[in-house]
């Protein structure tokens, strides 16, 4: 029993110390394959079943990404007045909001297959973009790019990319007008009013 | 699918089109290179009919794609999504062209050709199977290739989200389709138009729920995802990468 345990930890010490060390090519590949056979395996998540899915993502997804990164450049320029705290709520609110539109997507999925395009990346580069198309039965594929940022803990994503359109992005010219309505204060309210109405169930 | 072409009076019906165009290129000849938070100075006016298009949207638009996807079967609604997209490969086919991009352009033509004949007047989009993919074009794209910048944003009712050149673009592009040229039989012609707008909506249902979860603001969020996705799709999917501010 103990020998299997020795065996078990040293197997998950070892795929954490991959995760760590592998290309961000093949980081992408690991985890977009592993989240897929979870979903293709799980009759609840397909079923749309939110929490599951909002599980299954904070366990295999959200170790590989960076939200301060994410956050910061949502916020732009107005992140550098945050305080610490303030710095750390407004992550953790994003990351909550993106998570939950995140699942959503992932419930939706049926019998998309992902391609992923040859990657090229010089050596010592420190910032890399990961290109992947997912495949639709009946319609053209969808470009998805992940930006990733080399850190000591590893390769973490920080922007996700879909069809041209970047997530970060998308929402900095609503969060810079909510900071000039309402300050850094203002936007963490906003959001977090944005959030308990998703949790409540209705989309507002 | 008998349809009567006829050019003579190719652009009747689409007169309206033209001079709204025509008033959008103006418009947008006026702008240079804006910063992101300038791109839209009739926000005002936009977001007015942007009201106006969800109304439009949630008493009309949204049930009748709701219905259509309800009813017809996914094979037959993957026939009509076919056959308007068969059509349009002429639209892109010549756009690659107009862009000096001879292989593509040629690619948009060998699809048309395959697909109207092998895939039946286009309900099989054969030439894909046959791994003859065609990027996406237009006439804004081409615009913007030649050296037209973006314009003002403009949302319209129905119509969506443009630039004032996109919107110049689209009619131009709506004048050169197929489909549209003169049908002389104004009740087909109207038909076709109507079935293409409740079969291009019922396309975007799945997207609603994730834009009314992930926006605070849904107008911007639809602003600022259609620029992006303009910008990208003008460098063929490669957008050089930008720097961040922080």
């Amino acid at each position: 029993m103990k020998r299997l345990f020795a065996f078990v930890f040293t197997a998950f010490l070892s795929t954490f110390v991959l995760a760590q060390d592998m290309a961000p090519d093949v980081l992408v590949r690991t985890v977009t394959e592993d989240v897929l056979a979870a979903v293709r395996q799980d009759k609840d998540i397909q079923n749309g079943n939110t929490q599951k899915t909002i599980a299954l993502i904070q366990t295999k997804v959200l170790p590989y990404f960076n939200f301060q990164r994410m956050t910061s450049l949502a916020v732009g320029r107005d992140w550098r007045q945050a305080t610490p705290q303030q710095k750390e709520m407004l992550a953790r609110q994003f990351q909550e909001l993106l998570v939950r539109t995140y699942s959503n997507a992932l419930s939706s999925y049926r019998d998309q297959t992902v391609r992923y395009r040859p990657f090229k990346m010089n050596p010592g580069e420190t910032d890399v973009l990961v290109r992947t198309e997912v495949l639709q039965p009946g319609g053209r594929p969808i470009q998805l790019d992940y930006s990733l940022e080399k850190s000591d803990k590893g390769w973490k994503v920080y922007d996700v990319v879909v069809a041209g359109v970047s997530l970060v992005t998308n929402y900095r010219e609503t969060f810079a007008q909510e900071i000039r309505a309402g300050g850094i204060d203002g936007l963490i309210r906003s959001l977090e009013a944005k959030n308990k109405s998703l949790a409540a169930g209705k989309a507002a | 699918m008998n349809i009567d072409i006829q050019r003579k009076s190719a652009l009747r019906g689409w007169r309206g089109v033209l001079a709204l165009a025509a008033l959008a290129l103006l418009a947008g000849c006026a702008g240079t290179t804006r910063a992101p938070s300038d791109k839209d100075p009739y926000e005002g006016f936009n977001r007015a009919m942007f009201e106006v298009h969800e109304g439009i949207d949630k008493a009309a638009l949204k049930p009748l794609a709701k219905g259509y996807d309800a009813v017809v079967p996914l094979p037959a609604r993957m026939g009509v999504h076919n056959f308007y997209e068969n059509v349009w490969d002429l639209n892109r086919g010549a756009n690659a062209l107009f862009q000096g991009k001879g292989e593509e352009g040629m690619t948009g033509f060998g699809r048309l050709l395959i697909n109207s004949t092998v895939g039946i007047f286009g309900l099989f989009d054969v030439a894909s199977e046959l791994g003859l993919d065609q990027g996406e074009e237009d006439f804004g794209q081409t615009l913007a290739v030649w050296g037209v910048s973006d314009g003002p944003y403009v949302f319209l009712p129905i119509i969506g989200p443009n630039t004032a050149r996109d919107l110049v673009g689209w009619g131009v592009d709506q004048v050169f389709y197929p489909l549209w040229w003169d049908l002389d039989d104004v009740p087909l012609r109207n038909s076709l138009i109507a079935l293409r707008a409740v079969e291009y909506r019922a396309r975007l249902l799945p997207a609603d729920k994730v834009v009314e979860e992930a926006a605070l603001d849904k107008y911007a969020y639809i602003r600022s995802a259609y620029l992006q996705r303009r910008h990208s799709q003008i460098h063929d999917g490669r957008p050089p990468r930008e720097q961040d501010d922080n």
